[in-house]
């Protein structure tokens, strides 16, 4: 009789030559989990050349690493990708794969969800194991992989499970799992894949590519000063420039700025932008949709300014302040530099 | 030239605009009350799939899986330019995940023949997941090109277009036939023209029209091509089991409505005093430190 799944493996995606970030974070998540399961936590890393990148994975607590190399894995396109990780899951049996939802696993995990028959929830929030009952099959599962998500625009929280695929798969975006510190030095187990794919997976090319280097690093902030659709030009925008200077934090937006062009969308907090954590966080001109709380709700403080009293963004701030930003933000900038001396 | 084009489309909830009325006492949302819309990156889909038309000729039909009110958004697509609609529609359908759901339309895209392109939105504003185009993809074993915002060429030698990265793009090659999902920023919908709604308001699907005379009426619109196809499991020949909710892995265990009451906020005025006290505050528990 077959075992019963118990590994939890994460999709190393490979960027610039290195682990993602968002996968390492995952590799902590993993570590979560698979205790109650009672299992190894696992990476599948496919590339070029690669295995020196299995070093950091087992330093960030991976016991085992399957690698799959050859030069046809060099950049990504979906098909090899997919034939690739698909036979290694497959060998592998675990019980939950987890991979970054970054464009590449947005791209990636469906389709292999899709070939190997198996659910998958994506933007998970929170992931969790814990008990299910499945009052029509009348069966009981003692350990399920808990996929917590927003739907629905936002609007509803729902707890996913996969009661009989393996492995259950989910995709988190960055920031929303902690990263924890590397132990360097700490060894695993390398198993070897061969990474080769039939010829006729090969046809798509990437004639070009641009990549914007990261100039904003808002998960790293202190404090952040952001600024919604209220921000009203990308010329205004510099008042939520200067307050973030003067505060010493970095400047972010909410996606309703950045689709109405205001700022670049590499400054966008909420959850189609990146979940940030910081000691504080000034909104400005922000209504607070939910998706954009989801991205920023966990702050140590929260400063909301909008002229508007009833603006959701004031249920998850511990200070608010009803008023037309163009005058509170100046005026605080004065107070801080007077108290500041 | 000419390409077969299927676009696939979804009906959603406007989750994207609540307004008052959408909210029920507690806070939460009452779905029931939300107006029905296509999907709004169904709609850049379904504008690339015109604008190709347009300039290479051809035929675009859409498909919608859902209850027999998605039939409206069919008639949407009509008005802004679709040659043909099909409606998937079955109890049998229920309670699909995105699985269930793009096997389903993988079976009816099929039965259409072999388009030269699926396009897809990327995501629907309900479900939130973008699963369902790589998975469509996945089970007709065609390329995907996910996060498309333009179709840079096409022709025999295949499709060159530009995907929308996270701070970046890429421009990739591949052969036809492709799936592609579209982002929001692709393109502008066009909005409907007055002469195909015109028309095409008259359009319905044999599950719309009343038992009596429905053959009749069913032959009347068939030969004025006004007649949205009505699909079933067994039109598309699919497995029943693989369908609905018995080929759904994925269960929703729970749901809970965010709610949009919460703590109270400390009022700051606006006032040099107000703000001298926020900040000072702000200092005493080391934020700045």
């Amino acid at each position: 009789m077959q075992e019963e799944p118990k590994d939890v493996c994460v999709f190393a995606e490979v960027e610039d030559g290195k682990v993602a970030e968002v996968s390492l974070e995952l590799v902590h998540k993993a570590r979560d989990l698979a205790e109650p399961l009672g299992g190894r936590v696992g990476a599948f890393l496919l590339g070029d050349v690669v295995l020196p990148l299995a070093d950091e994975l087992f330093a960030h607590g991976c016991e085992k690493v399957c690698v799959a190399e050859d030069p046809a894995l060099g950049r990504y396109t979906t098909l090899p990708y997919a034939d690739v990780l698909a036979r290694m899951i497959r060998e592998q049996s675990p019980a939950i794969v987890l991979f970054g939802a970054t464009p590449l696993g947005r791209d990636l995990a469906p389709r292999i969800a899709s070939g190997l028959r198996v659910g998958l929830t994506a933007d998970c929030t929170d992931l969790r194991i814990g008990p299910h009952r499945d009052l029509i099959r009348r069966k009981d599962y003692p350990a399920l992989l808990y996929q917590i998500r927003p739907a629905f625009g936002g609007n509803i929280i729902a707890t996913i499970v996969n009661p009989e695929t393996r492995p259950q798969m989910a995709t988190v975006r960055e920031g929303v799992m902690k990263m924890g510190a590397p132990e360097p030095g700490r060894r695993g187990e390398v198993v070897r894949f061969d990474g080769s794919v039939d010829e006729s997976l090969l046809c798509v090319e990437v004639l070009e590519e641009h990549r914007a280097p990261r100039t904003v690093n808002l998960k790293k902030a202190n404090v952040i000063v952001a600024g919604g659709a209220g921000v009203g030009s990308r010329e205004n925008f510099a008042l939520i420039r200067q307050l973030a200077e003067v505060l010493g934090g970095e400047v972010g937006a909410s996606r309703a700025a950045v689709d109405a062009g205001l700022i670049d969308k590499a400054h966008q907090v909420g959850q189609t932008g990146t979940t940030v954590r910081p000691k504080l966080y000034v909104a400005c001109g922000i209504s607070g949709a939910v998706q954009h709380r989801a991205g920023m709700q966990d702050a140590g403080k929260i400063v909301a300014i909008n002229t508007d009293p009833h603006a959701p963004i004031f249920q998850v701030a511990h200070y608010g302040i009803v008023g037309d930003l163009n005058q509170v933000i100046p005026a605080l900038i004065d107070t801080y530099k007077q108290h500041a001396r | 030239m000419g390409y077969e084009i299927a676009v696939c489309v979804k009906q959603v909830p406007d989750t994207e605009n609540l307004t008052g009325e959408a909210m029920k006492e507690d806070g939460t949302v009452n779905r029931a009350a939300l107006p029905a819309i296509v999907n709004p990156e169904d709609l850049n889909a379904l504008e690339m799939a015109l604008a190709l038309k347009d300039e290479h000729g051809g035929r675009v039909t859409v498909v919608s899986m859902g209850p027999p009110k998605a039939a409206d958004a069919l008639r949407e697509c009509l008005f802004r330019g679709a040659d043909r609609a099909v409606l998937l529609t079955d109890v049998r359908f229920a309670a699909s995940d995105t699985l269930a759901t793009s096997y389903a339309l993988s079976c009816a895209i099929r039965k259409l023949g072999e388009p030269d392109l699926v396009l897809c939105g990327r995501q629907a504003i309900d479900g939130d997941t973008a699963q369902i185009g790589p998975q469509l993809a996945e089970k007709l074993g065609l390329p995907q090109f996910t996060y498309v915002e333009e179709v840079r060429d096409v022709g025999p030698d295949g499709i060159v277009v530009k995907r929308g990265l996270e701070g970046g793009y890429e421009v990739v090659r591949g052969p036809l036939p492709a799936l592609l999902t579209v982002t929001s920023s692709a393109n502008d919908p066009r909005p409907p023209s007055a002469k195909r709604l015109m028309r095409c308001k008259k359009a319905r699907a044999a599950c719309e029209l009343g038992e009596d005379g429905r053959d009749a009426a069913v032959a009347g619109l068939r030969e004025r091509g006004l007649l949205i196809e009505h699909w079933g499991v067994d039109e598309i020949e699919a497995d029943e089991e693989a369908c609905g909710g018995s080929g759904s892995p994925t269960r929703v265990k729970n749901i809970d409505s965010v709610r949009l009451h919460s703590e109270e906020h400390k009022v700051v005025e606006p006032t040099t005093e107000g703000l001298t006290g926020l900040v000072e505050e702000l200092m005493n528990e080391h934020i700045f430190d």
